[in-house]
């Protein structure tokens, strides 16, 4: 599995972007807009020239002696309005990129049948799979994504975050995605970084970043809890979804297939002993973490946290290597889908960048 | 009828303002009948400076698409410290009377200016002043034209693995082909009027460096030669409302965002 290491500085307009990051799986970058996030990906695409630097293994694509052009680095990169060319057919903007595996990909991602079209009679989500067919028909041995999501609707967005996570699991590529909705980042990578003004803040495990953030800024960007499940049933307005560590959660929410559990800490109770309400989803794990963020702490209790008074802690008694259990309602549970079948989902507008 | 009143003094002055644009336009039509018209355009004065006139523009227009669109691109891709110099130098020349166009070109390419040439009261002189005065016209058409491209779509095709050159001619190119194509007539259009600049630079030597607004000056003084003067007159209306045509239809057949039309309105 090839790596990419990023390390360098690049001055913007009010800050300097300065970042150091190596790629192996999935990485996202979240932040608010303005962050600078679109200049480290065009950083390391060669659209910009930062001083540091920046490799695939052990191709160097710029340090102090070398810079790479744009079309001497093998990258893919997914602009977040797609940048399809608009004089050329869907088919053309594919073969762009390289000839050889035109039709396989224009198969792969469904649009054959628009091959002769042009990008502007294209819905949202046709034109991103164009966009991800011809940055793939180069062959890229990176892929850069920039808010992949943000140019869709709220219906398209579910069917193709889900889409998305599956190509990305099968391409095995070095992908590294910003984008300025947590809960995007979340499902789709492995490793989460919070970029602020130039500067990463945190890197880490989604739930980690949720458990442990190194500050507020962090805690109140990464908002959620997401766990990864299937849904079994859905009967009398509640959903039944197994998660993959073996438990079962209901949700009010409406979803089929494979799906993210979406949880806010400061909807998560703690409690010592089991709370027999069948009206409440109830998690028992280990306390792994403890740790304060404001005035406020946030407990790790097997795969959630929860954000709980210092007060409440003390009065648990609740340590490290303890166990308890962390209750949170169905209402406050969301479904984010993630599978490809994906029926009608009646979910809140997702709370994004704004919240920082 | 107190209230019709404005609006009727504001029929009276359109009227007279359409009246006065276009009753020179319609004289040269209606002084002569038609068909002695086209008799006079097969008169060797006429058919001389319609040689002359062409050959003169189209290589003129050749060495300003060659020449003119590098500069163009080189403005509108880059940005420099006295970019905006550039810019307004290369815009000068269409603000400049023709008669300081000709004395200019006649202080640099002179027999005894700048660079002690013998272009003067040659063919070529009459290259260079219809490059002059209407090159300014098609690199700003195309600076805007270029502008108006979305660089994502340059950037795009720089990591799709096409270099810089591939990016120009396979993406950038296609993109500002209407705008560019806009510019081309209008500085075809100016060319073909070029008078000034040209007498002052080329001279006024039937077949060699007399065009059609030349031959037209030349022919009027001369007795019987204004039906000749006419007939030219005539053919310039038609080639210029062709070109005229042609550059409203590029404008609205432009796809993309449009820049900036800023010499003529839209007809739709």
């Amino acid at each position: 599995m090839a790596i990419l290491r990023a390390d360098f500085e690049l001055p913007l307009r009010s800050f300097e972007l300065k970042l150091a990051l190596e790629v192996e799986r999935t990485v996202a970058l979240v932040g608010p807009s303005g962050a600078g996030k679109s200049s480290v990906l065009r950083s390391i695409a060669g659209l910009a020239r930062p001083q540091g630097r920046i490799a695939l293994d052990d191709e160097v694509w710029l340090d102090a002696a070398t810079f790479r052009a744009p079309e001497e680095r093998r990258v893919g990169l997914v602009f977040q309005e797609y940048a399809l060319f608009p004089h050329l057919s869907v088919e053309r903007n594919v073969a762009f990129g390289g000839k050889e595996r035109v039709r396989e990909l224009l198969e792969r991602f469904r649009i054959s049948h628009l091959s002769g079209a042009r990008p502007g009679e294209l819905s949202g989500g046709e034109r991103q799979r164009v966009a991800l067919a011809r940055a793939l028909a180069r062959d890229p041995g990176v892929l850069l994504l920039d808010e992949p999501l943000a140019a869709l609707d709220a219906h398209t967005k579910d069917a193709v975050r889900g889409e998305l996570q599956h190509l990305l699991a099968e391409l095995g590529l070095p992908t590294l995605i910003v984008t300025h909705d947590y809960e995007d980042a979340a499902a789709l990578a492995e490793t989460v970084g919070v970029l602020v003004e130039g500067q990463l803040r945190q890197l880490g495990s989604p739930a980690e970043l949720v458990s442990q953030p190194a500050d507020p800024f962090v805690a109140s960007f990464t908002g959620a809890n997401l766990l990864r499940g299937s849904v079994q049933l859905f009967d009398d307005g509640l959903t039944r979804v197994r998660l993959e560590s073996g438990e079962i959660v209901y949700s009010t929410d409406e979803a089929d297939g494979d799906v993210g559990v979406v949880v806010y800490p400061w909807d998560v109770s703690i409690g010592r002993v089991h709370a027999d309400d069948s009206a409440m989803n109830l998690i028992r794990g280990e306390v792994t973490s403890i740790s304060e963020v404001g005035n406020r702490v946030r407990v790790r209790v097997g795969p959630l946290t929860a954000e709980v008074t210092p007060a409440s802690v003390e009065r648990l008694g609740l340590a490290r290597g303890g166990t308890a259990f962390a209750s949170f309602k169905a209402t406050g549970t969301r479904l984010v889908p993630l599978g490809a079948r994906v029926s009608a989902s009646p979910r809140t507008p997702p709370e994004t960048g704004g919240r920082g | 009828m107190k209230r019709a009143f404005p609006g009727l003094l504001v029929a009276a002055a359109a009227a007279v303002a359409l009246g006065f644009l276009v009753l020179p336009i319609a004289a040269i039509f209606l002084r002569v009948p038609l068909g002695h018209l086209l008799h006079q355009l097969t008169n060797p004065i006429v058919t001389d400076a319609l040689v002359v006139s062409f050959k003169t523009t189209a290589i003129a227009q050749v060495l300003i698409l060659v020449f003119g669109t590098p500069l163009a691109w080189l403005i509108a891709s880059r940005r420099f410290r006295g970019r905006a110099l550039m810019l307004t130098l290369v815009e000068l020349p269409l603000v400049l009377p023709p008669a300081v166009a000709g004395i200019g070109l006649l202080a640099a390419f002179g027999r005894t200016g700048l660079l002690k040439t013998s272009i003067p009261f040659t063919q070529t002189a009459v290259v260079f002043a219809v490059a002059f005065v209407s090159s300014p016209l098609y690199v700003r058409q195309a600076v805007a034209a270029f502008e108006a491209v979305d660089p994502n779509l340059v950037a795009a095709s720089r990591t799709l693995g096409a270099g810089p050159g591939r990016t120009f001619f396979r993406v950038v190119l296609p993109l500002a082909r209407n705008g560019l194509a806009a510019g081309e007539a209008l500085a075809f259009a100016r060319g073909l009027g070029e008078f000034g600049a040209t007498i002052m630079f080329a001279g006024s030597l039937q077949g060699v460096t007399q065009t059609l607004p030349l031959a037209i000056y030349s022919a009027f003084a001369i007795t019987g030669g204004f039906d000749i003067a006419l007939a030219m007159g005539a053919l310039l209306v038609v080639i210029s409302a062709v070109l005229l045509v042609f550059l409203k239809l590029v404008l609205s057949w432009r796809s993309s965002a449009p820049t900036s039309n800023f010499l003529f309105a839209r007809s739709s």
